[in-house]
């Protein structure tokens, strides 16, 4: 039974993390070419016997000659720490005011915190559209207030996109910091006020760095995604939010070189699973 | 009772997911089904054509869209499609399926309905497929510009309409700007369009001519709007935009819809007088179509010239079958934009496929020029 145990996550994992990821290897160390698939084998069994290896390190050679894909990249990962402070800025107050609420309230607005999720994630995105357009609510409303330009948008500017991931990402960092503040004991933030401290000093001495691995693990989980979110750049985004993840969709769709594409997708990966399991081992 | 709840959802995604799964094991059709799966732009068939099709041969249509070229390419060289009949534009998609061998050579003695192709039209797709040997024409137009004359004329009196000039001088742009320029996010189909507005070969992939474009671009980026994907017909038919550079069947389009529209803008198609670029969709099987024969009968059916002149009444691109013309709406026929004369036709245009590489620095040119540095 143990042993099936660990089985199962592990062969979960072969199949949707490492196999993936080493198809990835082949097709970044292959040569672009003209058919289906628009790349040579690795291997070619053609000559009989033993298999000639065909492979190229030009995608990787381009890849750091290049300053493109590091600028992409530094972007990229620069829109997933402010979003991912965002989601905190407003996810934190959130999940705290909840734990605060009688206990009566606490599911149901927890399901309202999280009910945005349960709309399809396109629909919420195109739903932005429609109100951060020149004649949208949003775009209107800022322009009675004189905060924006007539005849200027939010949509298609780096606000927009930012508005967009927060929202779209708002849950994951919610629940985390709820799971952990709701399981704080009360009696903690009594002492606390027993002893003198006021609201503020308990919430700074007491509350907040209880609630820290709940906030790391928010921070993470929205961070993540967020570096190589592609469609929320592209749709809200403006054409100069070259993301790392328009940059992937640029090389295998518009210069139809996917060794290209695989390669930058692979430093992707490597960049967000190296620092994660380092901290893993660390701890 | 939430957690109660949690595992109801949960144990319901696994239902579905399980349902999925299963279904797509079960998807793909058995090649002796009478089924036709047929993969198309947006906006881009008369609906009463599938329905005469499905009844008259018996064959059930599973009609899919796309609305950018990259999709359908990425499909096709990832192998598998499932499609039976795909549209590629000429250039420079189905010029290059060609070459990738994703495209399945088209056996014309079952396609007699070939002989009502326009012979001249087919010569010039030969640039993407000589012999034609992969396509029948299905609808074609040309890259020019969209213009809401009227608004244009208000705020740059003496620009010229029916020029390039009108959008890649700056200071003609720069008047134009405040009422809205949008430019179709595609680097292989405006950039050949300003080398030959420069004089220069629109085929070119030499860095100085390429060179030459980004400045021409660069210049005028300040002035452009928005970018679009498909978005121009809705942009321009709401008064959002007055001059856009797309597809002459997009802008079309878009004129109609306004016309419909109490207060709507007055939109007109023009294809510059210094020449504007020719492209065709072609109607194409892949390489591994499960059902080519339906394919063929399905290519053949569109061919007639009652059912095609049907698709030109309803999406208003044209088609390249002369003997449909008697069946053609008079408006459509009598507008030179939509059905040029010949002499208008002689300055036209068509390009050749471009190398990789070009391709790479044309697209990094022009994700630039969007960024605006």
């Amino acid at each position: 039974m143990r042993r099936l145990a660990i089985l199962l996550p592990a062969a979960w994992l072969l199949a949707t993390v490492l196999a993936p990821l080493v198809i990835l290897a082949t097709i970044a160390t292959a040569t672009p070419s003209d058919g289906v698939p628009p790349y040579a084998p690795l291997l070619d069994w053609s000559g009989g016997g033993l298999p000639r290896v065909t492979a190229s390190a030009d995608a990787w050679q381009l890849l750091v000659a290049d300053g493109y894909y590091l600028r992409a990249l530094l972007f990229s990962l620069r829109i997933a720490a402010i979003s991912a402070l965002g989601c905190l800025l407003v996810g934190y107050p959130l999940a705290l005011a909840i734990t605060r609420a009688p206990a009566g309230w606490r599911a149901p607005l927890l399901l309202l915190a999280l009910l945005p999720f349960w709309t399809g994630f396109l629909l919420r995105i195109n739903a932005w559209i429609g109100l951060l357009k020149e004649d949208g609510w949003v775009s209107a409303a800022l322009h009675a207030a004189g905060l924006l330009p007539p005849g200027r948008a939010l949509l298609y500017t780096d606000a927009a996109m930012y508005l967009g991931i927060i929202h779209a990402y708002l849950p994951f960092a919610v629940l985390p910091i709820y799971a952990r503040l709701s399981r704080l004991d009360p009696a903690l933030a009594e002492a606390a006020a027993d002893l003198g401290a006021t609201p503020l000093r308990s919430f700074l001495t007491v509350t907040l760095p209880l609630s820290m691995p709940g906030v790391w693990a928010g921070l993470a989980l929205v961070f993540i995604p967020a570096v190589g979110e592609y469609v929320i750049p592209e749709l809200l985004g403006g054409p100069q939010a070259q993301t790392i993840g328009r940059v992937i969709w640029q090389e295998f769709f518009a210069n139809r070189d996917w060794p290209q594409a695989s390669a930058v997708a692979l430093v992707l990966v490597a960049l967000l699973v190296l620092p994660a399991a380092l901290v893993q081992r660390a701890r | 009772m939430r957690f109660a709840l949690l595992r109801r959802t949960f144990r319901r995604l696994a239902a579905i997911a399980l349902i999925l799964a299963v279904a797509s094991l079960a998807g793909p059709a058995r090649p002796d089904e009478r089924v036709l799966n047929v993969y198309n732009w947006t906006d881009y068939i008369d609906p009463q054509a599938l329905a005469r099709f499905e009844r008259e041969t018996g064959i059930h249509v599973n009609y899919d869209v796309y609305d950018s070229l990259e999709t359908l390419e990425g499909k096709l060289l990832a192998g598998r499609s499932g499609y039976d009949i795909v549209v590629p534009t000429s250039q420079p998609t189905f010029s290059r399926l060609i070459v990738a061998g994703a495209l399945r050579r088209i056996d014309w003695s079952r396609v007699p309905n070939r002989a009502g192709l326009d012979p001249a039209l087919m010569r010039d797709v030969e640039s993407a497929d000589p012999g034609n040997g992969y396509g029948a024409i299905y609808l074609w137009g040309t890259i020019g510009l969209g213009i809401v004359a009227d608004r244009i004329r208000a705020l740059a009196p003496d620009a010229p309409l029916d020029s390039w000039e009108l959008l890649l001088k700056p200071e003609n742009a720069g008047r134009v700007a405040s009422c809205g320029i949008t430019m179709m996010d595609s680097a292989t189909d405006v950039i050949p369009s300003v080398l030959h507005f420069l004089g220069r070969n629109p085929n070119s992939t030499n860095s100085g001519d390429l060179g030459a474009v980004e400045r021409t671009l660069t210049a005028i980026r300040p002035a452009i709007r928005s970018f679009s994907s498909g978005g121009a017909v809705n942009a321009l038919a709401a008064g959002e935009t007055c001059l856009v550079l797309s597809y002459s069947g997009d802008v079309i389009q878009a004129a109609a819809r306004a016309a419909e529209t109490r207060g709507g803008p007055a939109i007109r198609y023009v294809a510059p007088r210094e020449g504007a670029q020719l492209w065709f969709d072609m109607l194409a099987i892949p390489a591994d179509a499960p059902h080519p024969d339906a394919a063929l009968a399905f290519i053949n059916f569109i061919l007639q010239p009652d059912v095609i002149a049907g698709v030109t009444n309803q999406v208003r691109y044209p088609n390249a079958v002369p003997a449909s013309r008697p069946m053609i709406h008079p408006d459509l026929l009598a507008d030179e934009n939509i059905y040029p004369p010949p002499k208008r036709m002689a300055a036209f245009f068509t390009v050749g496929a471009a190398s990789s590489t070009a391709d790479r620095a044309r697209n990094r040119m022009w994700a630039r020029f969007k960024a605006g540095h």
